[in-house]
C-alpha cells in the first residue's frame, strides 16, 4: 500500500528513526567530536567530528534532537542556532582542507526562531553556508532522516548529492503553516501535504534529491543500507576533478 | 514516548504573518509613520517617500526608486514571469494582481545601471509584488543578473526586500536560496563587488541567502531586518520582544551591517563604493 502524504509526515516526525547518536557510531566505528564554532559558541544541536569510513578519513555532522527532556532543551528539539551553522561550516572548511569528504545528517524542523538566534544572525550564518560550501573543492553528501525544514535545513544540505530515507519529509514552511495560509485553516494539514510534493518520491520526480534510502524497522538494515549508498556515493565523486565536482555543484542548483 | 508527539512542537506550529505590519505608503491625506508615527501629510511626502522626522523609507515599487538612484537604466528579462508549479489555488489572480501594482513581471526589476559614468548590474526587490517574495523566477532573473555581471566583469548591487520564500512555489522557492547563492560566490570569486542594501522589510529566506552575502551592507533607517517572523520567535521563546529586535539599526549594533543611509544619500554613497569599494590594487 503507498503512503499518503500525511502518512509520510508523521512518519519522519516519529521517534522510531535511527538516532544521531546510532549514526555517529554505527555507521563510523571512531567518530571524534568537534566542538564549537570556533567565534563563540558550542551549538548543541549540531555534533560533528572527524571519524573513518571504511577506514577512510571523512568528517561527520549530524543534526542532534536529545534524548532527555533537560537535552530536548538544550538542543532546541534539533533546531539550530547560529553557532550551529557556523560549526557546519567551520567543519566542512576543514574538511576540504585536507580534501576529506563531509557527510551531513538531517533531522530538523529548521533553524531555531529566538531573539538570541536573531542577534547573532540567523539569517547570516545560514546564508553563508550557502555561499561558501558552495566552494568547497571537497565532496558534501547530505542525508535526511525525518524533517527538512525549510533554510534551516538547506544551510546542512547545499553540496553535491542529497539522499532522503523513506520516511522522510522536505518542505518550505511546514504543512501545518501551508495549510493556514492555503485554506486558513490549519486542521487541513492532509490536503496541504498532497498539494506540497514533500514525500522523498515526489522530491526525487522533482530531481531534487538524488536518490531515497530504504528504510525498514530494523535500524541495523537502516545503517546497513546508509553505508552501501556512501560506499558508492563518495568514490564517485572522488573521482572527479575539483572543477567537475563544483561544475556539477553549480548546475544541481543552476537548474531550479 | 509520547511526551512531545503534542499538537504543538517546532514542527506542528504555525503564526500568521503579522499583517498590520504591512505599511505601504498610505492612500489617506494625513497618516503616520510607522516606526516614529509623526503625523505626515500626504502632499509632504517627495519621490524619495520617506519619513520627514526618523528617515524611514515607505515600502515603494522597484521602479520608484530609479529616477533618483541612477543616471541611466537598461532592463534585463524583462519578459520574465512565474509559473504555478504545485498548482496552487488564486495564485495566478494574485500574480496578474502584482504585476499591475508593480509594474513588473516577477518581484525583482534588474538590469544595467549606471552612477556618474560608472556602470554597474541593478537588482531592486519589490514589496508591491507579493511582498518581494522569492519565487522560482526571481530567482531566475538574480542568478542571470550575477551570472551577466560576472561575464561583464560588473559590480551588483542589490536592494532587498522581501517575506522570505514564496511558499505557493513549495520547494522550488526553497531552492532559489542555493541558486543564487551559488551565483553570488562565482560573481565574488571574479573578484567583483557586491553591494547590498536592506531595505524594509528584508526576512526569512532573503535573509538567509543573498541579502546576507555582500562585500558591503547597507541598509535604509528602521528598516525590519531579521530571520523568524517576531510572533513566531515571541510563541517559541514564550516572551515578547522589543519591536526594535529587527531594526536594522539593532542589526548593525550586532555587526551584520556597515552602515545606515538615507534614501536622498544613497546615490551619493552608491557612487563612492563603486568607484572605491571593488578597486583591485594592482
Amino acid at each position: 500500500m503507498t503512503k499518503s502524504a500525511m502518512d509520510v509526515v508523521r512518519a519522519a516526525r516519529s521517534q522510531e528513526h535511527i538516532s544521531d547518536q546510532e549514526i555517529r557510531n554505527q555507521i563510523f566505528e571512531d567518530f571524534f567530536e568537534l566542538h564549537g564554532d570556533g567565534l563563540h559558541g558550542d551549538d548543541p544541536a549540531i555534533v560533528g567530528g572527524l571519524a573513518t569510513f571504511h577506514d577512510h578519513p571523512v568528517t561527520v555532522i549530524t543534526t542532534s534532537r536529545g534524548k532527555s527532556l533537560e537535552e530536548r532543551m538544550k538542543k532546541h528539539f534539533g533546531q539550530s542556532e547560529p553557532a550551529g551553522y557556523r560549526k557546519v561550516l567551520r567543519l566542512a572548511t576543514n574538511a576540504a582542507k585536507f580534501h576529506r569528504p563531509v557527510i551531513l545528517f538531517v533531522d530538523t524542523a529548521g533553524a531555531f526562531p529566538g531573539k538570541s538566534a536573531e542577534e547573532n544572525g540567523q539569517g547570516q550564518a545560514i546564508a553563508q553556508n550557502l555561499l561558501k560550501m558552495s566552494q568547497l573543492p571537497t565532496p558534501i553528501i547530505s542525508i535526511f532522516y525525518g524533517e527538512g525544514g525549510s533554510g534551516g535545513a538547506l544551510g546542512l544540505a547545499c553540496g553535491d548529492q542529497v539522499w532522503m530515507l523513506e520516511d522522510s519529509m522536505y518542505t518550505v514552511l511546514s504543512p501545518e503553516g501551508f495549510a493556514s495560509i492555503l485554506w486558513k485553516d490549519a486542521s487541513k494539514t492532509s490536503e496541504a501535504a498532497e498539494v506540497m510534493k514533500l514525500t522523498p518520491k515526489d522530491l526525487l520526480k522533482e530531481k531534487v534529491i538524488e536518490g531515497i534510502i530504504k528504510e525498514p524497522e530494523n535500524h541495523e538494515k537502516v545503517i546497513q543500507n546508509i553505508d552501501q549508498v556512501l560506499q558508492e556515493q563518495i568514490p564517485a565523486l572522488e573521482k572527479l576533478s575539483t572543477e567537475e565536482l563544483l561544475d556539477k555543484r553549480y548546475a544541481r542548483f543552476r537548474k531550479f | 514516548m509520547k511526551l512531545f508527539q503534542h499538537e504543538n512542537t517546532p514542527s506542528q506550529t504555525h503564526i500568521k504573518a503579522d499583517k498590520v505590519a504591512d505599511d505601504k505608503v498610505p492612500d489617506g491625506l494625513i497618516f503616520n509613520c510607522p516606526k516614529c508615527h509623526t503625523e505626515i501629510f500626504a502632499d509632504n511626502l517627495d519621490e524619495y517617500a520617506t519619513c520627514p522626522n526618523c528617515d524611514y523609507g515607505f515600502r515603494i515599487a522597484a521602479r520608484k526608486r530609479l529616477p533618483w538612484l541612477v543616471d541611466g537604466f537598461t532592463e534585463w528579462d524583462a519578459d520574465i514571469e512565474p509559473s504555478n508549479p504545485l498548482n496552487f489555488p488564486n495564485y495566478e489572480q494574485k500574480i496578474a494582481k502584482a504585476k499591475k501594482a508593480s509594474k513588473l513581471n516577477e518581484s525583482v526589476l534588474t538590469g544595467k545601471a549606471t552612477i556618474n559614468q560608472t556602470d554597474f548590474a541593478l537588482g531592486i526587490m519589490d514589496p508591491t509584488f507579493i511582498m518581494g517574495s522569492l519565487g522560482q523566477m526571481t530567482g531566475e532573473k538574480l542568478s542571470r543578473l550575477f551570472e551577466k555581471a560576472t561575464q561583464n566583469k560588473l559590480p551588483v548591487v542589490l536592494f532587498t526586500a522581501s517575506g522570505g520564500a514564496r511558499m505557493q512555489e513549495g520547494i522550488l522557492s526553497l531552492m532559489q536560496m542555493a541558486k543564487v547563492s551559488n551565483a553570488v560566490a562565482r560573481h565574488s570569486a571574479a573578484g567583483l563587488l557586491y553591494i547590498v542594501v536592506l531595505t524594509d522589510p528584508t526576512t526569512g529566506g532573503v535573509t538567509a541567502s543573498f541579502a546576507s552575502e555582500g562585500d558591503i551592507t547597507l541598509a535604509e533607517p528602521h528598516a525590519l531586518v531579521g530571520f523568524a517572523g517576531r510572533r513566531v520567535i515571541e510563541q517559541t521563546i514564550h516572551e515578547k520582544i522589543s519591536a526594535d529586535l529587527q531594526s536594522a539599526e539593532n542589526v548593525l549594533k550586532h555587526g551584520f551591517i556597515d552602515h545606515i543611509v538615507k534614501r536622498q544619500d544613497e546615490k551619493r554613497t552608491l557612487a563612492w563604493l563603486l568607484k572605491n569599494g571593488g578597486q583591485i590594487n594592482d
